[in-house]
């Protein structure tokens, strides 16, 4: 065990490293810099100024030197400095964190339990009215695209019924404090966690049912059945658990891939995040900005299919690390 | 008194194209303390059988009959609930792979205990400690440490023990032993007969041996039932199958047993020629007719009754006169 994390250490360390050289070397195949792009904005873009812009921002070097740099201060753990936002990179994203763990945090926690319950109850229910509805809905939340359903929720509930607020995490002008601010971000947090939610829950729905299906012919519920156990109790100790290995697989694949669909959900609820500021640093050829986004994205990817392994073993004893 | 009465079963599959019969006209009944064994080749319909006398056939497969009565209870009347109750403490069963038929993500304790918690209730303490004195009980060494571990970090005969502890749990009146020893060794397999047969005479478990093997019959088996296609081709105490089998399904069954060849001489293997008929290309007559060396017009025409014979029953027209026709048998052997 012990060995084994040391191992897997090891090896994520390489993987990030590797990761983050991609990054460095794509990002800079795209053409425009940071300088053009701030010129342009500004409207007055003489040549000695993009140049002078050019050498504040250190990208008037060659790109081995910068690529040397930028691995240099990734290895004393500096992600950079923002020169577009005149910040910190990591100061920049540690103000957005919180924001996206919210998001992604509560989407998560919504699409995988609500997805189990509905899972198990059509799985329970197999070929009946419950089973066919909760499965036609799955599929049909499976098919549609997020930013569809971001757009549709906000038609609904924000425009035409007015329940919740179209965009943003607070309500600024309100100035509220503690437990109604608490209130208000939550009211905020529906639509965009349902959003990117949804899609999730309609797989672990799917996932769960027909999971739990196999599960049901083994030949150990059998036993379970002619021991006199309670039905409930089958399903839950005996199918569930053995149904579940498939549902942290795909809770690992999620993590791993959120960050792509909190771009979408929070540029279209305007939600303060990580996911936005990518998608602002990608337009601004912020590189420092977006190349340390995607840095911690992909730890997060490494460390969760790290987390997937343990968990494996929690699940099934058959499964040893080695 | 007996304590499992099976009066006239029958399990069919149904299918788009109409009924499909597997077990036929089944009767028996099972005594305290007596081993009966159902003796038949795979899809004959034992582990059908077994399944029925549990409640747990599943659709398409159905069952007809005059009841099945454990303990005086017709199990066919009851609802989900009893049956449920019934399952595990009255009536409970070994299966034949304790690989699979084992909750991998479970302890063996956690499943032996199961048993005790659904059926009677009372603390988890005092099911624990029960659970363990039943793998001492089943002779599983170092009981209390093997209880927290999980099937797959036990051998084939552990495990098999652990399912018998499990279905002795709560002490119940009929043990239904499908195949219990197929999946083990043979040095493996004979412990586990012995211990199902001492258990048995300590608790006066009525056992229905459900098994391909006659092998095993001759040994721990108190009186047989031979299956065929479905029905019940011969039942007489084991002793006397053995002695003079009277069916000319059994004859050739005890005739195609490999023998240990005493001359030191290879003696050519005995064998049944053709197979057994499809569900749905059953014969109209006596189901073992296209196989059989006696059969005429008679047995392609009608199916034999069970009748009263030399101590058992016997399904077969000519029975009475087989030992004249003997001869017969030996040259189709031969040829």
């Amino acid at each position: 065990m012990r060995r084994y994390l040391r191992r897997s250490l090891w090896q994520i360390g390489i993987v990030v490293l590797g990761i983050a050289t991609i990054n460095f070397f794509l990002l800079h195949l795209a053409p425009g810099d940071a300088a053009e792009v701030m010129a342009g904005e500004s409207g007055a873009a003489t040549a000695e100024y993009m140049a002078a812009l050019r050498q504040q921002f250190g990208i008037d070097q060659p790109l081995y030197l910068q690529f040397l740099r930028y691995v240099g201060h990734l290895l004393t753990l500096d992600l950079g400095y923002s020169f577009r936002e005149g910040m910190p990179v990591a100061e920049l994203m540690r103000q957005r964190l919180p924001a996206t763990l919210l998001l992604m945090g509560s989407s998560t926690a919504l699409a995988v339990s609500l997805g189990c319950v509905l899972g198990f109850m059509a799985a329970r229910r197999a070929g009946k009215i419950a089973d066919t509805v909760i499965s036609t809905l799955a599929l049909l939340f499976y098919a549609t695209p997020v930013f569809w359903v971001g757009v549709m929720l906000v038609m609904v509930f924000s425009v035409a019924l007015d329940w919740l607020p179209i965009g943003g995490m607070t309500s600024i002008e309100a100035g509220y404090r503690g437990w109604a601010l608490a209130g208000d971000v939550a009211r905020h947090l529906v639509l965009p966690a349902v959003t990117l939610g949804l899609f999730y829950l309609a797989i672990y729905t799917r996932l769960v049912r027909a999971s739990m299906l196999e599960v049901y012919h083994l030949d150990f519920v059998r036993t379970a059945r002619a021991k006199g156990v309670r039905p409930w109790r089958i399903a839950t100790r005996h199918v569930l658990r053995n149904a579940l290995l498939p549902v942290v697989t795909t809770l690992g694949v999620q993590l791993s891939s959120i960050l792509g669909g909190a771009v979408l959900v929070e540029t279209v609820f305007s939600w303060p995040g990580l996911g936005r500021l990518a998608f602002e640093a990608l337009f601004h050829r912020d590189l420092a900005l977006l190349l340390g986004i995607l840095f911690c994205s992909s730890l997060v990817v490494v460390f969760v299919n790290l987390a997937v392994d343990l968990i494996y073993t929690l699940l099934d004893p058959r499964i040893e690390l080695s | 008194m007996s304590l499992l009465d099976v009066k006239n079963l029958s399990i069919s599959f149904a299918t788009p194209r109409g009924r499909l019969a597997a077990v036929r006209d089944l009767s028996f009944s099972l005594k305290a303390g007596e081993t009966l064994a159902l003796v038949g080749e795979s899809g004959c319909g034992k582990s059908l059988t077994a399944l029925a006398l549990l409640g747990l056939l599943e659709p398409p497969a159905v069952m007809e009959g005059n009841g099945i009565f454990l303990e005086g209870r017709n199990l066919l009347t009851l609802d989900e609930p009893t049956l449920r109750s019934l399952r595990g403490s009255r009536i409970a069963m070994i299966f034949q792979e304790p690989m699979t038929a084992l909750n991998p993500v479970l302890t063996v304790g956690e499943q032996i205990m199961e048993v005790i918690t659904e059926h009677e209730g009372g603390g988890r303490r005092a099911a624990r400690a029960r659970a363990v004195a039943l793998m001492e009980k089943v002779r599983i060494p170092d009981a209390e440490r093997r209880f927290a571990e999980y099937p797959h970090r036990l051998s084939g005969g552990l495990r098999q023990r652990v399912m018998i502890a499990m279905a002795l749990a709560c002490s119940p009146a009929v043990l239904i032993a499908d195949e219990p020893t197929t999946a083990l060794d043979v040095t493996i397999q004979a412990q586990i007969l012995d211990l199902i047969g001492t258990l048995k005479r300590e608790n006066g478990t009525a056992v229905l041996f459900i098994t391909h093997d006659l092998g095993l019959v001759g040994q721990h088996a108190d009186r047989v039932m031979v299956m065929y296609a479905g029905r019940v081709v011969e039942e007489r105490t084991a002793a006397d199958l053995f002695a003079d089998p009277l069916h000319p399904y059994t004859r050739g069954l005890i005739a195609a047993r490999p023998g240990l060849g005493g001359s030191g001489r290879r003696e050519r293997l005995m064998e049944i020629p053709g197979t057994v008929p499809g569900l749905g290309a059953m014969p109209v007559g006596c189901a073992f007719s296209p196989r059989c060396a006696f059969a005429d017009d008679l047995c392609r025409s009608t199916v034999p009754t069970s009748i009263d014979q030399a101590g058992g029953r016997i399904a077969c027209h000519h029975s009475e006169g087989i030992h004249d026709r003997e001869p017969a048998i030996r040259r189709i052997g031969n040829s």
